[in-house]
């Protein structure tokens, strides 16, 4: 039954999104909330909350603040944070109960903008999206606000990241192989957008060749950085080695040409018979995908259990919205490679590669995740 | 002191000194900050207690996600079920609907039939008109053999009457039918660990001839519905004394609340009290504090002028404990808290006259977030409770939440011991407050 399921886990929300991409900017972010938004984003979603200060609050919303709509109380609240905090920018999100109360986060923000003088901005989340959702407006708002002026372009090639955040990547070095990967590609990087690059150097975006989406959270921010600025952008991970080599074409050639590609599309799982099955994220998954099918030849499909745009799907890739879709999907497959947490719905007679997610298991399976970039893959198929 | 955020000389608003501090909240509320301090039980830890249930959360994808990864860190996916709320089902109707349809297609699928299904609502379907009564009446008639908890996820109501924790430990004993009551029997009820057995309370049980019984210690459903038989029940924390009103007020049963305390007059009294209840004479109390006493003395010895900092997850009487501390000489620097419950009244102005410089300090202030981590300017702290231990930043901590099953002169005598222990012996403090529901299994 849609929305309805036994005993696998579910992603993380839009607000998490918002928070995790926000994370090393230097902003404040609250989240309209009365206390559970925080608490899970702290301690499930945000694997960097001990190590790293970033201000990401909650409003403690009571029920009387909602019924009475007293917006100014949280109005009020952010400008104390503020003048005591002196954060670059201010985002303001919301869970279900402000989304029920109609709270117009827009106009919230640009109150507050007026009373603090500090760049702030309302985003639509509700607590009923998916994480990428919610990490896709965050960035769109940031790039759009920050990213104004048109630079020159670098004398060596170089590019942006976009689409960045731990839920999709940990904090096991994989980000830090892609840039390298990046560097060896010839390109020099510009910006990480959000993981290691501060809010400046994401100011400096514009004077990129090229952006490398690595998750489609990434995707709209690229669209905003080609129409202000004509940067081409490409969507895709360096998984593997083979993949890794024609990603790195691709961005060059993107570079030379100006247009914008989707390398982690560009397969077709349409044909019959079965395959890997690869549920996640569609730019990793398909990327993995691609990956796959060029070191081993194995067919695969990526499920896709998430907001995700057709264009990123490849033909024969399919949508799968609740526990027993993606049962049946396993079931019809040679083999899964997904987090752990999928595990209790794949037959016993299909093969199960565990690939942990952090939007997906939490902290759960940190200690098993993966570094899968420009290497060859840990499984044979 | 704590070292001044973003440079910054200042913790207005954040810290406090007890002799400047209103009484019960010494802090304007704002913004909250999260401290990553994992080891106070959530409603599913507490949920989980009732031996052979289910647990079904309806709820946004948001809410969802807290829950189900707390029931995955405990390694109990196999008792956690969702139903997400989309935003469409809020406007057509279908909340009702969704909730009955899925939670009946949850229980088919399970490859056991719970004895016990908590069903969870929120915020949403609240602020929304659901009729809860009219989704459970459904589904008591099509599986009359499960018994459905109505249980709430609803922290936005939480300053609207109970929070959703006393909620929770309200809900726990909602199975509970009119029985006979067995008057051999005796319930502690609201705890998540047992209290040990070395307590007075215990022995004052015991020596009655009376049997305990205590969900903490219940290994099937039939054990657990015995407890609806027990002629007495005892509470001792603030946030079970809800669950031992609703039972005296739907089964007939006495309610005897204990509260947990630090100050020796007032654990006499609530022993004296438990002894009158069980028809029993008192004992002469004086050995007992004696070794509370003689506990406390080793414990300074070892501890000396340490600074100790002491927060409101490791006891609900964070106040009452320091003041018993500081009575007993020693060095309590800082109490972390934000707001102090009504019992601790008396503990906060004898404290204020006793150490009128001692500070309290807020955990959820958006200064705290640059607060923790070590960041003390001046040697090292012995921390009781996990946010006192990443406040302070120490390695040595007494990790326990809600009292942590110490009561009466025992328990005194016991949290001395522990403090002995934590002084003479370092803790990852980072990996072992990050373990969610002290006291359960953890797949991390």
């Amino acid at each position: 039954m849609k929305q309805t399921a036994r005993i696998i886990s579910i992603h993380a929300a839009d607000t998490s999104g918002v928070c995790s991409m926000l994370y090393e900017l230097g902003g404040m972010v609250v989240v309209h909330d009365a206390s559970g938004c925080n608490s899970t984003y702290s301690t499930h979603d945000e694997p960097r909350w001990y190590r790293q200060d970033s201000m990401i609050y909650i409003s403690a919303l009571t029920e009387a603040d909602a019924i009475l709509g007293n917006d100014e109380k949280l109005i009020a609240d952010v400008v104390a944070a503020a003048k005591d905090l002196s954060p670059r920018f201010i985002a303001l999100c919301g869970a279900p109960v402000p989304l029920l109360a109609g709270t117009d986060f827009p106009a919230i923000a640009a109150e507050v903008e007026s009373r603090t003088g500090i760049p702030a901005f309302g985003l639509h989340t509700s607590g009923m999206h998916s994480y990428l959702t919610g990490a896709s407006e965050a960035l769109e708002a940031v790039v759009s606000r920050f990213c104004t002026d048109a630079l020159p372009r670098t004398d060596a090639p170089s590019a942006n990241i976009l689409g960045a955040t731990p839920l999709d990547f940990s904090v096991n070095g994989t980000m830090e192989s892609i840039i390298e990967w990046l560097n060896k590609s010839g390109f020099e990087l510009v910006s990480c957008m959000a993981m290691g690059s501060t809010l400046d150097d994401i100011r400096r975006a514009s004077a990129a060749h090229v952006n490398l989406v690595v998750s489609s959270c990434g995707i709209a921010a690229a669209e905003y950085l080609r129409k202000r600025f004509g940067t081409p952008w490409l969507a895709g991970v360096p998984i593997g080695k083979s993949f890794s080599g024609k990603l790195a074409s691709a961005l060059m050639t993107a570079k030379e040409t100006g247009a914008c590609a989707l390398p982690c599309a560009e397969r077709d799982a349409s044909a019959p018979g079965k395959k890997l099955a690869i549920p996640g994220e569609t730019v990793f998954s398909g990327s993995l995908a691609a990956a796959i099918e060029s070191d081993f030849g194995a067919p695969c499909r990526v499920l896709c259990p998430l907001e995700a745009e057709d264009r990123l799907l490849a033909p024969g890739d399919i949508r799968i919205f609740d526990e027993d879709a993606a049962s049946e999907a396993f079931a019809a497959s040679s083999g899964v490679i997904a987090d752990p947490m999928y595990a209790p719905v794949c037959p016993p007679d299909v093969p199960f590669h565990r690939l942990p997610h952090e939007a997906f298991s939490g902290r759960c399976y940190r200690k098993e995740s993966l570094n899968l970039i420009d290497r060859p893959l840990p499984w044979r198929f | 002191m704590l070292k001044r955020l973003n440079g910054q000389d200042d913790m207005t608003g954040a810290e406090v000194a007890i002799r400047d501090a209103e009484f019960p909240v010494p802090f304007v509320s704002g913004l909250e900050y999260n401290a990553p301090a994992r080891g106070p039980w959530n409603i599913v830890h507490t949920g989980m207690l009732i031996p052979e249930s289910h647990q079904v959360f309806a709820c946004a994808q948001g809410c969802l996600r807290g829950v189900i990864l707390t029931a995955a860190e405990m390694i109990a996916m196999d008792r956690m079920s969702w139903i997400s709320v989309d935003q469409n089902d809020l406007f057509d109707g279908s909340l009702e609907r969704n909730i009955v349809d899925g939670t009946a297609e949850i229980i088919r699928k399970l490859p056991k039939k719970p004895r016990a299904l908590l069903l969870f609502i929120s915020c949403v379907h609240l602020f929304a008109g659901c009729d809860f009564e009219v989704m459970l009446n459904e589904l008591r008639a099509m599986f009359p053999d499960i018994d459905f908890i109505d249980c709430y996820m609803n922290p936005t109501m939480r300053k609207s009457g109970l929070t959703p924790d006393q909620l929770m430990r309200r809900q726990l004993y909602a199975p509970f039918r009119p029985c006979p009551a067995d008057k051999n029997a005796v319930n502690l009820i609201g705890n998540d660990r047992p209290t040990n057995e070395s307590s007075e309370l215990v022995h004052l049980i015991h020596a009655a001839g009376r049997e305990l019984r205590d969900i903490t210690l219940c290994k099937t459903y039939d054990e657990y519905m015995r407890m609806a038989k027990s002629a007495l029940n005892i509470t001792y924390l603030p946030t079970a004394a809800a669950s031992g009103d609703a039972l005296e007020k739907r089964l007939g049963r006495k309610h005897l609340y204990l509260p947990l305390s630090y100050d020796f007059d007032e654990i006499e009294r609530n022993l004296n009290s438990l002894a009158d209840a069980l028809g029993i004479a008192a004992p002469d109390w004086s050995g007992a504090k004696q070794n509370a006493v003689l506990a406390l003395e080793q414990a300074k010895a070892v501890v000396g002028d340490t600074p100790v900092e002491i927060d409101y997850t490791a006891t609900p009487r964070p106040v009452g404990l320091a003041l018993l501390l500081a009575e007993h000489g020693f060095n309590v620097t800082r109490v972390y808290t934000d707001a102090m419950i009504e019992e601790e009244r008396p503990a906060f102005e004898r404290l204020r006259a006793l150490a009128p410089d001692l500070l309290l300090t807020a955990t959820v202030n958006v200064k705290m977030r640059f607060a923790g981590k070590g960041v003390h300017e001046s040697g090292d702290v012995l921390a009781i409770g996990q946010k006192a231990a990443y406040f302070s930043g120490t390695k040595h901590f007494v990790n326990i939440v809600s009292g942590g099953g110490m009561y009466g002169f025992d328990g005194v005598a016991r949290l001395a011991r522990r403090m002995i222990e934590a002084a003479t012996h370092e803790q990852d403090t980072e990996v072992v407050i990050q373990y969610k529901g002290l006291g359960c299994r953890s797949c991390l």
